[in-house]
């Protein structure tokens, strides 16, 4: 057996971040993510790295403009109220192509709103919380497991097509420890010509996201979402359960796709044929996924810590084929398993 | 599959997340799934500290304990908020030093020790009353044996407290003998 | 014979300021310090949002443009990525004093072993004359139609005695650009604001008061006249914090 560790969710987060070969982080301490930026204080300097507290989540998201900027692996982390500040320079780097990896440990709002897990933040980072045309990847860890490895893939999908890759945890899975098994640490690295390093003795460049000309600012973002399609047909991720035969299917991200695995194997005890279909990338979302289940399935039940926010991408993504209803608590209340059965057998 | 549901509920300060770490890192060292989930609030002190522990031997769904089958009251609105939801063949374990009422179910299993009291006593630090009820859940549930728990102490006591190491020990086996 | 050449590290591009505004003058300030200091090849410029945005098309460096007041956070990462390369951020006064008042302050609070020139013209310039946290009382812009009142709207911020107050920075001086004397003091302030970066002295600040005769809506030269008559007298010259001379 593989030596595991027991460990707190932001914790391994912070941990596969040094491993996946991160040495900035910039931040600004906000409950329930706190824990990720003091890992970064204690163990980024002995790794060689630079942990900075910043005057703001604005400032810290700024800085990590600069540092992309300078061609270096950085990161950034904050919970909801923090993720909102940070949104002008995610779309700065998103106009600048700069990568970059944003955590949000999400909590209930709007507002100030609770301290408690929340799963409110969907829309905001599916559909781009700044402002202009731009995706960030998304990825919805659920185990402490996968805090560490989804870390390690936010940075190379950061790299590998120079976005924004947001991690959007919650409380419950940043607070809670489990055994992790940490990943090595990673060599692979992107050549970035693109960097600046000092023009040296050859031309200087600019990295800049203004462009006043309509025709050259069109021509960019229609450039840019061709890269956004590559990436919805090639990066879908998620994980299926008791799918094969499923006339019922949840489908469900990071702490409510536990709770629901609970409800699916208590419908299946009563011998209720239900799966669940937890998404991995928010965005893309997994819609092929979805599609490949529509011929078996009759109908759809969306958990989340929200008012329903996924659930706008269950419907599109099966053109609104199948029946999507809702399973739900938000404000930091978390939905139980018995909640997820009765909407399972509620029927429709 | 086999899933065992425990809850230490107390106030901050009472050692409850210790309690439920103990207990998390027994199960990882004996090779089983474990999860542990704190409440957390914005008090560091003195508010209330849950500690939500699943083990089983197979991979977890929830994290969240919302009936326990194992419940460790350390305190009066712990026992009265949570005894009432303890699934039926549970056990429920009490401080009874600072637990006052008693139980009225009868299906399920309720032992009164008074951990602070001899904590302080026998132990001559009434802090650890936390793991003197971690030893009496072990002795009356088996859900792990005195070696394990040792071992998993000694494991979690932080290295700059290992003088604290006896005292947990000594803590631990009076709840055993209680 | 008096021979005037373009600094090195000043491309050859034709700038988009207006007649008698100082941003051209003191880019080419900034250019000929970089390049007396030799130091092209290695130092990364931020430019800010207002009328300097476009410096990046002006400077023979590499250079990252930062969202509006957020150079000097920007200014941080960037140094911080790499202490080798030598860092500026070039920023006017609603970027600098207004809406990045808190990166102008954290940054110099920690000291960051940058270079900060500030051009204070006391208008918004690019978004056509609106007033500045640093227009002057009674000053009439776009937005204070009726002159600055300041019992509705306050004083306007002194930005090099605010840094001064702070332990960590290193260098402040304010200069103007509006007359020779001037102009001389002014490259020696900003030579030895980089020169004090390279030799890891820390934070350095050169606060340029400076004309924007568009939008005052003023002759360059009487311009240049208001800076002496009005702005200096505000906004007084010299250095306010040099740890060289404390030493």
């Amino acid at each position: 057996m593989a030596t595991k560790k027991l460990m707190k969710g932001n914790e391994a987060l912070a941990e596969a971040a040094i491993r996946s070969g991160c040495r900035f982080y910039f931040g600004y301490p906000i409950t329930p993510q706190t824990e990720l930026a003091e890992y970064m204080a204690r163990y980024l300097p002995k790794a060689g790295g630079v942990f900075l507290q910043a005057e703001s989540e604005i400032a810290a998201i700024s800085m990590v403009y600069g540092t992309s900027a300078a061609g270096k692996r950085v990161m950034t982390s904050s919970s909801s109220p923090g993720i909102s500040l940070k949104q002008e320079g995610i779309s700065y780097l998103a106009g600048s192509n700069l990568p970059a990896v944003i955590v949000n440990v999400q909590r209930g709002g709007p507002g100030l709103g609770g301290i408690q897990p929340s799963q409110s933040d969907y829309w905001q980072a599916t559909k781009g919380g700044g402002h202009g045309d731009y995706h960030l990847i998304v990825l919805a860890p659920s185990t402490v497991q996968e805090m560490a490895d989804l870390t390690v893939l936010a940075f190379d999908l950061a790299d590998k097509y120079r976005v924004q890759t947001m991690i959007l945890a919650d409380g419950t899975v940043g607070q809670m420890m489990e055994p992790v098994e940490l990943p090595e640490p990673v060599q692979k690295e992107y050549d970035k010509p693109w960097a600046l390093r000092g023009k040296g003795n050859g031309k200087s460049k600019f990295i800049t996201s203004l462009s006043l000309s309509p025709e050259e600012l069109e021509q960019w973002n229609i450039n840019n979402f061709e890269k956004y399609r590559h990436i919805e047909e090639t990066e879908q991720r998620a994980e299926e359960f008791l799918m094969d035969d499923a006339e019922i299917c949840i489908v469900a991200f990071g702490i409510s796709a536990r709770v629901s695995r609970n409800a699916v194997i208590a419908a299946r005890e009563k011998g209720i044929k239900a799966g669940l279909i937890r998404p991995i990338t928010l965005y893309p979302f997994p819609k092929d996924i979805l599609r490949r289940h529509t011929s078996h399935v009759s109908r759809f039940i969306s958990v989340e810590l929200n008012m329903g926010q996924m659930i706008e991408d269950i419907r599109l993504s099966t053109d609104c084929c199948r029946p999507v209803s809702l399973c739900n608590r938000t404000g930091g209340v978390i939905v139980t398993p018995e909640e997820v059965l009765a909407a399972i057998e509620g029927g429709k | 599959m086999k899933t065992t549901a425990i809850l230490i509920a107390g106030f901050g300060g009472q050692g409850t997340l210790f309690a439920g770490k103990v207990l998390a890192v027994a199960s990882l060292m004996k090779g089983l799934e474990v999860s542990w989930l704190p409440s957390y609030g914005p008090e560091m002190r003195g508010g209330t500290a849950n500690c939500s522990v699943m083990i089983s031997d197979s991979p977890i769904g929830s994290p969240i304990v919302s009936r326990p089958d194992v419940l460790l009251a350390l305190n009066k609105p712990s026992f009265e908020k949570y005894e009432k939801v303890t699934v039926p063949g549970g056990s429920v374990f009490v401080d009874s030093s600072l637990v006052d009422v008693r139980s009225t179910r009868n299906d399920i299993g309720v032992y009164y020790t008074p951990a602070t009291e001899m904590a302080g006593n026998v132990v001559g630090n009434a802090a650890l009353s936390n793991i003197v009820l971690i030893g009496k859940v072990i002795k009356e549930t088996g859900l792990f044996t005195e070696e394990e728990i040792i071992a998993a102490i000694t494991e979690t006591v932080p290295k700059s407290k290992q003088a604290l190491l006896d005292a947990n020990i000594k803590a631990l086996r009076a709840g055993m003998d209680a | 014979m008096i021979v005037f050449d373009k600094p090195k590290c000043l491309k050859d591009a034709p700038m988009h300021y207006c007649p008698g505004c100082a941003h051209g003058l003191v880019h080419r300030i900034v250019a000929q310090a970089v390049d007396e200091l030799d130091i092209q090849d290695k130092t990364i410029g931020v430019a800010p949002v207002g009328c300097a945005v476009f410096a990046y098309n002006y400077f023979d460096v590499d250079m990252v443009e930062a969202s509006h007041g957020r150079a000097p956070a920007v200014a941080t990462g960037v140094k911080r990525a790499d202490p080798s390369r030598i860092v500026f951020a070039y920023q006017g006064d609603g970027d600098l004093a207004s809406i990045g008042m808190t990166e102008t302050v954290h940054t110099a609070a920690r000291g960051e072993n940058l270079t900060v020139i500030f051009i204070n013209n006391a208008i918004y310039g690019m978004t056509g004359g609106q007033m500045a946290p640093t227009s002057l009382p009674g000053q009439i812009t776009q937005t204070s139609p009726y002159g600055r009142d300041v019992n509705t709207v306050g004083y306007p911020v002194k930005v090099c005695e605010l840094l001064a107050t702070l332990e960590a920075p290193y260098y402040i001086e304010r200069v103007a650009v509006n007359s020779v004397k001037n102009v001389r003091r002014a490259e020696k302030a900003i030579r030895k604001a980089f020169q004090n970066q390279i030799e890891g002295k820390g934070y350095s600040f050169v606060e340029v008061v400076a004309a924007c005769p568009t939008n005052w809506k003023m002759k360059p030269v009487d311009a240049n006249r208001w800076v002496e008559e009005q702005m200096i007298p505000y906004y007084p010259l010299g250095v306010f914090k040099d740890k060289d001379e404390q030493k």
